[in-house]
């Protein structure tokens, strides 16, 4: 029987895993130095600020995988021998209580599904008491343990994770400065109207704001906890806790080489790692999410795409990427070749109050190819932007705010080429709002046809509840 | 700042009421036995209380005492002599207690309820109200840090407090005497009267349904679907359920719960009501025909287009408690298999009692033969079901538990009614609760705050719809996904996701 080994139970390993036993009966070991079971990472924010309990983040209840002959090892890989097939556990040292004994385990297949970690530029006092990120199970340990402690924050980056640090601190009464190197909130991947929108909610909430303000370092006190923050222009702003959310890398410090050995002169493609394992930013996969190693295969947030499928990024670190990739790998590895084809890009959030959904693509910056069409409620802060091809019309993605959409009607819709004018007049037809929302698809469509001075008239109803009524 | 204050008034009222316990004076004389009891107890009844009368109790709880072990004794005399018709119930002990009290409250009952019900209500506004302050949007922030909503002291200590509540209110009123009394200036408002225990309880349950209605809807107030259905249910509630009733038998009609039916309403083919509707004239017959046709068709036709949510989180009277007064508790039902096990064999098997139960009345109304099938006692069948499933599932561990096994511990595991209807809602409807493609990301929020202890992730996860005979559709866990992925939606029947797909939506790898 063969053995796969599973390094990492996030969202990516433990789909790998599901998908394996579904397909075959091999032995499925997953290793974890992180937790005991499988939890969501994405609610780890509802946890801290008190929605949920820590248990209630487990998708699965524990009797799950024992149930389904899934193995579960709790430790931290130290390093893998990739000729002998097999990887050693870190030996724990006196004061980390959570790794166990150290030890060995073979494999005949090796999933690598290793995440990722917080960025850290090297700033200066990064390494303070009171400074850290928000991806592990670890982190939310450590902010339960210092933030009651403080009444300022500074959060350095605007993206996803920043808003949600600013949302949990901001719920437990804390001050909030947050500290964006852009012009403005998100801007590398919303266009400038919806960034703006998110941006005037989080000021809404009492959270302060700082837009082109980068981070010079990191000033701690006489017992090395964070007393202060430096910006580029020389502001000093006090705070004991300083978030750091500035992207995440691939977590694969531990099987690079002390020194990679560099192949190439001037810029290297990649380096090899521990083995002889093709790594860059990431763990570099082809189409079938295998690696330069036999038997190895990387997904979900680790990996690197050497050719990254139409339209996508060769690093995308999403959940439903890496649920994606466990579903594909799984065929692969229990005989049936498949590659890694994601279909249409989608991606979903919440920043405080304001849902945001998005199918297909919505580049921050449009190609002259393409045309855009932007609708935003006077409320400010419900709005829809579609964009089109400029020649044939034919949809090719939508951010939607305030205003659930299907994503099954979104793929039909994007992946069949269907106009505009022909996605505005069935726009009910996407709405995913709950039973007697307030629907805006005749506002959208005027605002459409003003623009446009076309003269649309809306041809379809929401769902089969309206037309009862 | 406000709401501390609220808390505060909030507490000295709900201490006061507590208190009130404690007041008045308790003398038993002979003028009040003849009063209470009927002429062929009387004799026996003044020899038992011979040595009380007169005496000045200050204590409740030792007048009711003496009260109780007197008529205890009583009934054991006529148990032995077979005179059940001369036995003592609660009602008549809990009228000789509040004749025989004298005191401040007694005299002072509308100062009394404005100090105890004003001041509480006033409290709760206070604590309640301010919430509009903070942006419209789902707020569970620090429900699990809350001792009263964890299952820490704080909750043990409602439920404590709300089993005994039960227990006194069901099984010994005469202990809560002076709460009944208070609420008599209401009583005589509304029918005249001085208020029953049962109106006591009405009113209670129908304020705590506003204000924690009112509560439950600035809360979700960026959902209008929770907006709607909490007016309904407050609707239903006091206008249906508390004041229409009230105003039938002001008017001498039979009075009835027009959207209480069988087999919540388990004692509607009892022989003493079934007389009374038929007694009751064209009105009566009315009231006989609308309660069958309620359940015979209303609940499938309903529950076929619209799922049982139109009746249990809509319409319902222990839904409504449940919903409102029950909400902060709504995370505490439990989500494992082994629940939904129990549950379907303890709800399926109530729903079975009850129908035995009523075949067993009804076949001894018609008949006149006390023994179903020559052997099932259809009178302890009856009193059985009253007991247990009636007062101590319904009543005291129904609502009792809400902090402890969540707010719809009765809906889940014991309601008839609900087991009834979602069967249908199973097995023929067209409701369900859709998953938006493959955007879960799997946190729980669904799950957790499911009062029903659906767990909801498992199947938004796999990309199947959610179709469960438990659900009430409230809603909640469409209004919680941080990704918009949970919908409550009525479409062809044969369209619902039962199983899930292979691959969730957004992988177009070969197959």
């Amino acid at each position: 029987m063969q053995h796969v080994v599973i390094i990492g139970n996030g969202i990516s390993g433990i789909t790998a895993a599901r998908h394996i036993r579904k397909l075959s009966d091999c032995k499925i070991t997953v290793i974890s130095g992180e937790t005991d079971y499988f939890f969501s990472r994405t609610a780890l924010m509802y946890v801290y600020m008190g929605h949920l309990k820590f248990e209630h983040t487990k998708p699965y209840e524990d009797w799950f995988w024992e149930k389904n002959r899934i193995e579960l090892k709790r430790a931290w890989v130290k390093t893998i021998d990739f000729e002998e097939k097999k990887l050693y556990f870190r030996i724990p040292n006196e004061d980390d209580k959570e790794a166990k004994i150290g030890g060995s385990i073979s494999y005949d297949k090796l999933i690598l599904a290793l995440g990722s970690t917080p960025n850290k530029f090297g700033w200066k006092g990064q390494n303070l008491r009171g400074v850290q990120g928000l991806y592990s199970y670890q982190d939310l340990e450590s902010l339960q343990e210092i933030t009651p402690k403080i009444n300022h924050a500074v959060i350095v980056g605007g993206g996803l994770i920043g808003v949600e640090l600013a949302e949990m601190l901001h719920s437990k009464g804390i001050k909030v400065t947050f500290l964006v190197r852009e012009s403005s909130f998100w801007n590398a991947i919303m266009p400038s109207e919806e960034s703006n929108l998110i941006a005037k909610h989080i000021a809404e909430n009492h959270i302060k704001l700082q837009f082109s303000s980068e981070l010079e370092e990191i000033i701690g006190d006489e017992n090395n906890q964070v007393k202060a923050i430096k910006t580029k222009s020389g502001e000093i702003i006090d705070c004991q806790f300083v978030g750091l959310t500035v992207g995440v890398s691939p977590n694969i410090n531990f099987l690079k080489l002390p020194q990679g050995n560099m192949i190439g002169r001037e810029k290297p493609a990649f380096i090899l790692g521990v083995g002889g394992l093709k790594l860059n930013r990431g763990i570099l996969v082809n189409e079938y999410l295998e690696t330069n190693l036999p038997d190895i295969y990387a997904i979900g947030d680790c990996v690197e795409h050497e050719n990254p499928p139409k339209d996508r990024k060769n690093l995308e670190q999403i959940w439903y990427t890496g649920r994606i990739m466990g579903e594909t790998v799984a065929r692969t590895i229990c005989g049936k070749p498949t590659k890694y084809q994601p279909g249409m890009f989608f991606n979903s959030a919440k920043f405080f109050d304001i849902e945001y959904q998005t199918y297909g693509q919505v580049p921050n910056i449009l190609s002259e190819d393409f045309k855009t069409f932007y609708w935003e409620h006077s409320s400010g802060k419900i709005c829809v932007r579609i964009n089109y091809e400029a020649n044939r019309k034919a949809v090719t993605g939508v951010n939607t705010f305030g205003i659930r959409m299907r994503h099954e009607v979104w793929d039909e819709w994007i992946s069949t080429k269907k106009t505009i004018e022909y996605v505005l007049e069935n726009l009910p037809k996407a709405n995913f709002d709950p039973e007697f929302f307030k629907q805006y698809e005749a506002e959208i469509m005027e605002k459409y046809n003003q623009e446009t001075g076309s003269n649309l008239k809306l041809k379809s109803k929401k769902g089969i509840f309206s037309k009862i009524f | 700042m406000i709401q501390k204050l609220g808390l505060i008034i909030f507490i000295a009222a709900f201490g006061l009421f507590v208190g009130t316990l404690g007041m008045n004076d308790y003398v038993l004389t002979n003028k009040i036995l003849e009063k209470n009891v009927k002429a062929d107890q009387l004799v026996d009844a003044q020899k038992q209380f011979a040595s009380m009368f007169n005496k000045n109790y200050s204590s409740l709880f030792a007048f009711a005492y003496d009260l109780t072990s007197g008529t205890n004794t009583l009934n054991n005399t006529y148990d032995a002599q077979q005179a059940w018709d001369k036995k003592y119930f609660e009602d008549t002990i809990l009228a000789i207690v509040k004749d025989s009290a004298n005191g401040y409250l007694v005299e002072n009952k509308e100062i009394m309820f404005l100090l105890t019900f004003g001041l509480a209500i006033l409290g709760a506004f206070l604590l309640i109200i301010p919430e509009v302050r903070k942006l419209a949007g789902i707020k569970n922030n620090g429900i699990y840090f809350n001792p009263a909503m964890n299952r820490k002291w704080l909750g043990v200590l409602i439920g404590t407090f709300l089993i005994l509540f039960y227990v006194a209110l069901y099984f010994k009123p005469q202990y809560i005497a002076n709460w009944i009394m208070i609420v008599d200036p209401v009583s005589r408002l509304i029918n005249g009267g001085e208020a029953s225990r049962w109106f006591m309880y009405g009113f209670l349950y129908t304020i705590s349904v506003l204000i924690m209605g009112i509560r439950f809807i600035i809360k979700y107030r960026h959902s209008k679907y929770q907006v709607i259905r909490t007016l309904s249910i407050m609707f239903f509630q006091t206008c249906i359920a508390f004041i229409l009733p009230e105003i039938m038998s002001n008017l001498n009609l039979p009075s009835a719960d027009l959207k209480n039916m069988w087999p919540l309403d388990y004692s509607f083919f009892f022989n003493y009501r079934l007389d009374k509707l038929i007694a009751g004239g064209t009105f009566g017959i009315f009231l006989l025909v609308w309660g069958i046709v309620l359940f015979v068709v209303g609940v499938p036709v309903m529950v076929y287009f619209f799922g049982k949510r139109w009746y249990c989180s809509w319409v319902c009277g222990c839904g409504g408690l449940a919903e409102t007064l029950g909400d902060p508790f709504r995370q505490l039902s439990d989500k494992s298999l082994k629940a939904w096990k129990i549950e379907r064999y303890l709800i399926h098997g109530v729903l079975a009692f009850a129908i035995i139960m009523t075949i067993g009345v009804l076949y001894t109304y018609f008949t006149g033969n006390y023994n179903l099938l020559g052997f099932i006692p259809t009178e302890s069948l009856k009193s059985t079901y009253g007991f247990l499933i009636g007062s101590i599932f319904s009543g005291v561990v129904g609502t009792g538990f809400y902090p402890l096994m969540g707010n719809r511990v009765w809906c889940r595991f014991g309601c008839p009614l609900a087991a009834y209807l979602g069967i249908i809602q199973r097995f023929k409807s067209k409701f369900r609760i859709t998953t938006n493609g493959g955007q879960c990301i799997s946190c729980g929020n669904c799950s957790t705050h499911c009062e029903m202890g659906i767990d909801v992730r498992a199947y938004a996860q796999k990309g199947q719809d959610i179709v469960r005979s438990s659900c009430v559709g409230c809603g909640v866990c469409s209004a919680v996904c941080p990704r918009g992925v949970l919908n409550l939606e009525n479409a062809a029947t044969g369209t619902r996701i039962m199983i899930a797909p292979d691959i969730l939506l957004g992988n177009e790898m070969l197959k």
